[in-house]
């Protein structure tokens, strides 16, 4: 008896101390998401070259759908990652523009290089409330049937690409055969 | 020229004062919004003004949507702003935006399985410490009682000595 009451305190107090601890390297900024493992919204919009889009042209494979826009700096420092990715045909990039102007974000497509299969045009943020997006910019990993299976909120750089992402699609690959 | 000059004469200061007593009573600006949304009612008007300073901005972190400047925050306005001139109800807006932006949306979490914890922890915690000090006071207590009661044969052990002093 007279252990129990003095080691359940102590056991208590480190379980405690254990879980706040944890709690200290938990990321305030990074919200978990409301659509994983939901499909994407339905959309009818326009690629930022002015085509009509909807949920029928997404690549009906795995896809990354990339929140971006000509203002956001963080975009243009994992725009190399991006380029990378479509270059050597890694995975097919979807762009979101988020709350840009078109113009601004065609010039910016051409001075730094277009990674995206096609942008969709998001200029007053009403399919990034659908998103549950925050701010450019943030990727989210789509699987074959238009099912959001991952996100990441902020740069996706090679590292990110490396320890996150790379493991995400190998479970999607996994699953699917 | 050193402000304490500028004080040479009672009419400077008084001006000082007045300066002062003007740029002190000024109205702070509570709202940081400068969006201008019309309704049809004044109730509608009151449910957007309550709505907005009750959800939380998801990308400030912490301001309600009501003070926040940031992009997402006007866009919510404006979803609300739409959303309440369609007719829909409080609970049917904050539904929308539970889809969206889940728990972190709100200041005042929802009663779910995931949220029990958040709601009832400090109820347990306060339990735990109070059950603890009930524990000690009586042991306490029991401890402070059994002290002064002797039994027989310590009675007359005591007698005896008391006899043999006296």
């Amino acid at each position: 008896m007279g252990r129990l009451t003095f080691y359940l305190p102590v056991a208590g107090f480190l379980a405690l101390a254990l879980l706040l601890w944890r709690g200290l390297f938990l990321d305030p900024k990074e919200l978990p998401s409301m659509l994983i493992d939901k499909p994407m919204p339905q959309f009818q919009l326009r690629t930022v070259d002015g085509e009509a889009v909807t949920n029928a042209n997404l690549p009906e494979q795995i896809f990354l759908l990339n929140v971006w826009g000509s203002y956001c700096l963080p975009c243009l420092v994992e725009h190399p990652t991006f380029m990378r990715l479509s270059e050597d045909g890694s995975i097919p990039v979807v762009g979101v523009n988020y709350k840009d102007q078109s113009e601004l974000a065609k010039s910016w497509l051409e001075t730094n290089g277009n990674p995206f299969a096609f942008s969709i045009e998001d200029a007053n943020g009403r399919f990034g409330i659908d998103l549950g997006v925050y701010g450019a910019p943030e990727t989210y990993l789509v699987d074959a049937e238009g099912v959001i299976r991952y996100r990441h909120v902020s740069v996706l750089d090679e590292t990110v690409w490396a320890e996150e992402f790379l493991p995400a699609i190998a479970e999607l690959q996994a699953e699917s055969r | 020229m050193s402000l304490t000059t500028s004080f040479n004469s009672p009419r400077t200061l008084a001006l000082w004062i007045l300066m002062l007593a003007a740029f002190v009573s000024a109205e702070p600006a509570v709202h940081a919004q400068v969006d201008t949304f019309e309704f049809q009612t004044v109730e509608q008007q009151q449910r957007f003004r309550q709505l907005s300073d009750e959800l939380r901005c998801p990308m400030c972190q912490n301001t309600n949507l009501t003070g926040s400047s940031g992009g997402v925050a006007e866009d919510l306005r404006r979803e609300i702003h739409r959303m309440i001139l369609e007719g829909m109800t409080n609970s049917e807006i904050e539904q929308f935006m539970f889809e969206r932006y889940g728990d972190f949306i709100f200041y005042k979490p929802r009663l779910r399985m995931e949220t029990l914890f958040l709601w009832f922890g400090p109820l347990i915690f306060l339990l735990i410490g109070g059950a603890a000090a009930i524990a000690v006071s009586r042991k306490a207590g029991r401890t402070a009682q059994k002290s002064p009661e002797l039994d027989n044969a310590q009675r007359e052990k005591l007698q005896a000595i008391l006899k043999a002093k006296g």
